[in-house]
């Protein structure tokens, strides 16, 4: 548009606006993986409102606000007292905020799929390069990579907070790594759960709904159990119990392998027969939540 | 590049006894049509199979049986290669009403592929092109019937695509917008060079835009040809006028009247609103048009409406052999167009 040169019109009039007529377009067309990288950027964007009206971007950067807030406190008491540890581990701090990441969950994974549904743009991408894979792919990564960003951020800041603080550098990475791993394997648990349940349906509230009830009540559900195993003695039944909500399938993996403490009632540790079992679960909902979506797209369709 | 280059001056689209059936419905049924550059109307009632065709054609949906071709490409294989070559223009709503028009086409611009920089000078050409300005920055939620219908035209151009698939483009809009679309159309081939297939069930509104019609029913090719057949086949004229205390009946009057003049009038579909009180007959030029005013005016009633009837496709099924049975006893139709009279009888007999 820059190189477009207004014609000289005679009478001199400057402000008309000169049809220029139709331009072809010769250069490159980058084809199905530019494609798809272009709609997960967009989608990881829009996870946190951006490029989106300022209405959207509130929630989102709320609860990443929400998220950091606490890592950022904790970090401003052990400097002030000195501790040779934090308060808190990288491991426990996503379990222990685990509410303010459902909702997260439940707000955006409706965001990135029920849009698209609810307004019938899906068969506007599929009448392009890209396959129904790569549109489920590019989803599934985005909202993975927002909730990355969301649980993964408060951890930088505590593992920055314990060097400032002149931790000790080898203990705290390892731990900062552990914490990583963890976040990662919820995020993707997470993503996938939370967007084949809003995939279902085009209608946004009751995508939100879903997926809090899914996530939130689960978990309170399976604890609940658990405090009830634990009163009464039958404290082998608590890592059994926990397989069945996403907290605490998470919490078991990494209190199984990564060195955290389980945050079930009666704090009982899986044993490695059942962390191996509780790691399978995991990655089975992950590629089941992927399948599934696979499904449901390619139902979608035109 | 030069064979597909060359193929594409012969042959925009081909189809080879192409089927598809469901476990219920047969949707195509070895439909076999080449078609070449220009605007070609695809015409069928709904349900006629249109839309699977154009999934087909779009490498999204296998077909049953046969083979069919887009550019030279063969759908089966090539589906990314012409959805890279093609744009489609949905016959729903596929617009998110959150995000500017700019916005949305500079996203699917990319999803064709487009760098980013280029996405962006094509989005504002293309809606430019299309007759978007100052409101192509606000949301699109608050853009009329006609606006949104624009916004879809622009993300199927806004990749420069060899073809386009139009898929009820005049859907929802009013007899201006309607015009316009139309017109938009036609320079989409004209100005932009781009071929156009445009799927319609209105015959009348495709044969003034189009080169060529392609009239499919129950997945059958009923007809493939180029529009200037058709044109006498639709002149039909709509006429509704007032009673008054001579002519209590209006409508008997003047019906009485054109037949005293000789001019037949047909009978009216039964059961469509105010059936009674129109009156349709076939015009064989301008002298028809004053003839009616002239009867009219003799008889002291209002002329409400004098209309070219559109002609709904099914209504051009049903009635097509009766009408043209009653056109043929005119002898003022030279023998070429009986001719097409009797391809539309035949047409007709292999519909049903």
């Amino acid at each position: 548009m820059a190189v477009e040169q207004p014609l000289t019109s005679p009478t001199g009039d400057q402000t008309r606006i000169h049809d220029i007529g139709y331009r072809g377009y010769d250069g490159p067309r980058l084809g199905r993986s530019y494609a798809s990288r272009s709609l997960y950027s967009q989608s990881l964007r829009g996870a946190y409102g951006l490029g989106r009206s300022a209405k959207s971007k509130v929630l989102p950067m709320l609860l990443f606000t929400v998220m950091c807030v606490p890592a950022a406190i904790m970090v401003a008491v052990a400097v002030a007292t000195k501790a040779h540890e934090l308060p808190v581990q990288y491991t426990r701090y996503a379990i222990m905020m685990q509410a303010v990441i459902s909702l997260y969950v439940a707000a955006q994974a409706p965001q990135a799929v029920s849009r698209d549904l609810r307004f019938k743009t899906v068969p506007l991408y599929f009448s392009r390069p890209i396959e129904t894979a790569d549109y489920v792919r590019a989803k599934f990564a985005s909202l993975a990579s927002a909730i990355f960003i969301l649980t993964a951020a408060p951890l930088l800041v505590m593992y920055v907070g314990a060097l400032l603080s002149k931790l000790g550098f080898a203990h705290q990475t390892k731990e900062f790594a552990e914490g990583l791993v963890s976040v990662a394997l919820l995020s993707l648990l997470f993503a996938g759960i939370g967007l084949v349940i809003a995939a279902v349906t085009p209608r946004r509230g009751f995508g939100i709904a879903a997926v809090i009830a899914v996530l939130v009540i689960s978990y309170g559900a399976v604890s609940t159990l658990q405090a009830i195993a634990n009163v009464q003695n039958h404290t082998s039944a608590i890592p059994w119990i926990g397989l069945f909500s996403p907290v605490t399938l998470i919490d078991g993996v990494q209190s199984a392998f990564l060195g955290a403490t389980a945050r079930n009632p009666g704090a009982v540790d899986p044993s490695a027969g059942q962390g191996v079992v509780y790691v399978l679960v995991v990655l089975a909902l992950i590629a089941g939540s992927y399948g599934l979506l696979m499904r449901r797209y390619k139902k979608v369709g035109l | 590049m030069a064979g597909v280059t060359t193929f594409e001056c012969v042959t925009v689209i081909a189809t080879e006894s192409l089927s598809k059936r469901f476990p219920r419905v047969t949707a195509l049924d070895r439909l076999s049509v080449d078609i070449g550059p220009g605007v070609t109307g695809l015409v069928g009632a709904n349900g006629a199979g249109k839309s699977t065709l154009i999934k087909i054609l779009l490498g999204l949906s296998p077909a049953t049986e046969g083979r069919a071709e887009v550019l030279g490409l063969d759908v089966a294989t090539k589906g990314g290669a012409i959805r890279e070559r093609v744009g489609y223009m949905p016959e729903h709503d596929c617009l998110p009403p959150d995000v500017s028009a700019t916005e949305f086409v500079v996203h699917m611009a990319r999803m064709s592929g487009l760098p980013p920089t280029a996405a962006r000078e094509r989005t504002a050409d293309t809606l430019r092109h299309v007759g978007l300005y100052e409101e192509r920055y606000r949301p699109i939620g608050g853009y009329s019937t006609g606006m949104k219908q624009r916004v879809k035209l622009a993300q199927a151009l806004v990749h420069d695509p060899q073809l386009v698939f139009l898929d009820e483009p005049t859907n929802g809009l009013d007899p201006v917008g309607r015009d316009e679309m139309l017109g938009l159309i036609r320079r989409i081939h004209t100005d932009f060079g781009i071929s156009v297939l445009v799927t319609s069930h209105l015959l009348g509104e495709l044969e003034r835009t189009c080169d060529h019609v392609v009239v499919i029913d129950g997945g059958k090719l009923l007809r493939s040809s180029s529009t200037t057949d058709f044109t006498q086949t639709t002149t039909t004229l709509a006429i509704e006028v007032t009673d008054s205390d001579a002519h209590p009946d209006g409508t008997r009057a003047v019906r009485d009247a054109l037949h005293a003049r000789g001019v037949e009038t047909h009978a009216e579909g039964a059961g469509l609103p105010g059936a009674g009180h129109i009156l349709l007959l076939t015009a064989q030029g301008e002298e028809t048009y004053d003839l009616v005013r002239d009867v009219v005016a003799d008889l002291g009633l209002g002329l409400v409406r004098m209309e070219q009837r559109r002609h709904h496709i099914s209504e051009v099924f049903t009635g097509g052999a009766e009408n043209s049975g009653a056109e043929n006893d005119s002898d003022e139709r030279d023998s070429d167009e009986r001719g097409s009279d009797e391809q539309w009888k035949e047409a007709v007999g292999h519909g049903g």
